[in-house]
């Protein structure tokens, strides 16, 4: 190597010690998913099973029970009359156009998708709320779980726990989860220095303080962080499909592959629906819950 | 002579990292701005030294950053000291563990915030009970402490509205009632009334001395308003840059000022309205029963239209109308002239 090359060509690694280094680190996957993968694939089965039951649930009741309860949940969600009816008439295209058993698997996988992030998401934003380290650490992880392309992270998932329902589900809650953890730190870190020192003054404890004072006045920014983990959990439906989850998403794939415009076309209009649905239900249901900033006195 | 309830001994607060190490160097007379400029930490307390009277009410003044809603702070340790005592009934508070801390705070001690510090999300009657939930005491029973409270400060029929559905005054109701249903001996009091507009505030330290009179807690009021500190205080303490520069009734704090600060802060009270003619009176029974009696509770301004008819000695009388004292012409005069 010249001087001259040396500014016109970036030094690399040699080509022979790159593929090594690629090959180590991919056998140390391999071994390590076929050491593990069956112990972790045996960790997620509850979530698998409980995943399967609510989808047979949804898909072999009785349609119209499952659409009277839907919109049931819609009304007592969100209060509003014309959300319900329009829902209602958006439910009866979906089924029309034989997309019914196809929604029911995405709301299922939305639902335990959303169930889950709420459930490891809100205790991970307390933690970070707690201390500046915590978040501090927290923080680059979000940051690439939100950038890091769905495909990369997918690769090491399907070679742990290959393609099904549990994979898809990962990568889901991946992609969604970071905007609750933030949006719970945030609204805790937001909380009213002075009302904090109140509960102190009167001796609540670390947990009074939590459950009486931070997490209700969280709340409404808590709700806008599960409204977003909502919409992303969506928008992962098609790539989860290319790894076998089943739903909306497989057909708009499949009309990809063959150039089928309507049958994308009506399937995107489906999660469009569902989007907009989860999105207006839970967003009054979070307005609702700051009854107490209104009627006030200013 | 009643009993020292709280006793604050060598309490010093410095801000900062090193807070620790810096103690000898302002034991040796490092000063607040030298402190700042050549170690970037700020001096919150200096040697503060303060006996406060069971049954009391203790002023404490100074102007902002004088460091008197940090030495509030120490009394319920929600500021940790840097080094000193703090004695409540005999008890270092300083020296209490978190759980002891946590029933301290519960049991003895209750606090009123400039800001009201109410929670926002509940209605009146549970913003009430706060401190009784908090101890885990039986709802029914809270729930009537709290209505008895609420009535007494004259909310009723508020109890279940938020507390932005309530004016400023009224929130600091509830924020008194709130600290008055935990049933502390202590009432700490930052700034309570500051955010209140003049008329509301006077109200509600006339609601506070009635209440005093039947309650007899010891209050730690903190204020930078002159007029509140001498209508209100029993002792009034001044606080300037941290150091304690003068503690004393407010007589006392009038008719001798400690230094130039203090002096800045009374020149602009209207003496003949503060000073009450018993702590002007000279004590003798036999005076002449034909001049005109005063009250020893009124103030001076009260007596000036007698003097200035032509009496040159007034009667002073106590509560039952018997003459303890009396007052002259040449005293009042000698008191005003001080101006």
């Amino acid at each position: 190597m010249n001087f001259t090359e040396f500014f016109t060509t970036f030094p690399e690694m040699s080509k022979s010690g790159l593929r090594a280094f690629k090959k180590s680190v991919d056998g140390a996957y391999r071994q390590f998913s076929r050491e593990y993968g069956d112990a972790i694939e045996a960790v997620f089965d509850p979530v698998l099973y409980f995943l399967i039951w609510f989808e047979k649930l949804l898909q072999n009741s009785p349609w119209i029970i499952v659409l009277i309860v839907f919109l049931a949940l819609i009304y007592f969600g969100s209060r509003s009359i014309y959300l319900t009816i329009g829902s209602f008439i958006a439910f009866i295209f979906i089924g029309y156009f034989g997309m019914w058993e196809d929604t029911m698997s995405t709301v299922s996988i939305i639902g335990v998708c959303t169930f889950l992030s709420i459930g490891f998401g809100i205790p991970i934003g307390i933690l970070m709320s707690g201390s500046d380290r915590a978040r501090a650490s927290i923080s680059p992880i979000l940051d690439i779980m939100q950038t890091m392309p769905s495909f990369v992270y997918l690769i090491p998932v399907v070679m742990l726990l290959g393609i099904g329902k549990i994979p898809g589900l990962l990568a889901v809650v991946i992609y969604a989860i970071p905007p609750i953890i933030r949006l719970t730190d945030l609204g805790i870190r937001e909380v009213d220095k002075e009302v904090l020192e109140a509960a102190d003054a009167f001796g609540a404890n670390r947990s009074q303080k939590l459950f009486r004072v931070q997490l209700p006045l969280a709340l409404p920014t808590i709700f806008a962080g599960i409204n977003q983990t909502i919409m992303m959990a969506l928008a992962m439906v098609v790539i989860a499909s290319m790894i076998g989850v089943k739903g909306l998403g497989q057909p708009v794939l499949k009309a990809i592959a063959n150039q089928y415009f309507t049958m994308g076309l009506l399937n995107g209009l489906a999660i469009v629906v569902l989007a907009i649905i989860f999105d207006r239900v839970s967003q009054s249901f979070g307005k609702r819950l700051q009854q107490h900033r209104q009627g006030s006195h200013e | 002579m009643s009993n020292t309830k709280i006793k604050i001994e060598n309490l010093y607060k410095i801000f900062g990292p090193k807070a620790k190490d810096l103690t000898s160097a302002v034991k040796e007379g490092l000063d607040k701005e030298e402190l700042l400029a050549k170690h970037n930490h700020v001096l919150g307390l200096d040697d503060i030294n303060i006996d406060i009277e069971e049954q009391s009410i203790q002023v404490i003044m100074g102007l902002s950053g004088s460091g008197k809603s940090t030495l509030i702070r120490h009394i319920n340790r929600l500021i940790e000291p840097t080094e000193g005592v703090v004695m409540v009934d005999n008890q270092d508070v300083t020296k209490l563990n978190k759980n002891e801390l946590l029933e301290f705070r519960r049991n003895q001690t209750g606090m009123v915030f400039q800001r009201f510090g109410l929670f926002p999300h509940q209605n009146i009657i549970d913003n009430v009970q706060l401190g009784l939930s908090i101890k885990g005491v039986d709802k029914s029973e809270s729930e009537e402490t709290a209505m008895f409270w609420i009535d007494k400060v004259g909310l009723n029929g508020f109890e279940y509205k938020f507390p932005n559905q309530l004016s400023g005054g009224m929130q600091q109701r509830v924020g008194l009632a709130r600290a008055l249903a935990n049933d502390p001996d202590i009432l700490l009091m930052d700034e309570a009334f500051s955010a209140l507009d003049p008329l509301i505030r006077s109200d509600m330290q006339d609601q506070l001395l009635e209440l005093q009179k039947n309650l007899k807690k010891t209050i730690v009021f903190i204020t930078h308003d002159l007029d509140e500190a001498l209508k209100l205080g029993d002792r009034i303490a001044i606080l300037n840059g941290g150091k304690l520069v003068q503690d004393g009734k407010p007589e006392e704090i009038l008719l001798s000022p400690a230094d130039e600060y203090v002096t800045n802060f009374v020149k602009d009270v209207n003496r003949t309205k503060v000073l009450k003619i018993k702590t002007i009176m000279k004590e003798n029974i036999q005076s002449s029963s034909n001049s005109p009696n005063v009250s020893m509770d009124s103030n001076i301004e009260s007596c000036l239209p007698l003097f200035l008819d032509g009496e040159s000695v007034l009667s002073v009388i106590d509560d039952d109308k018997n003459i303890i004292g009396s007052v002259s012409r040449e005293e009042v005069a000698n008191i005003l002239k001080r101006y």
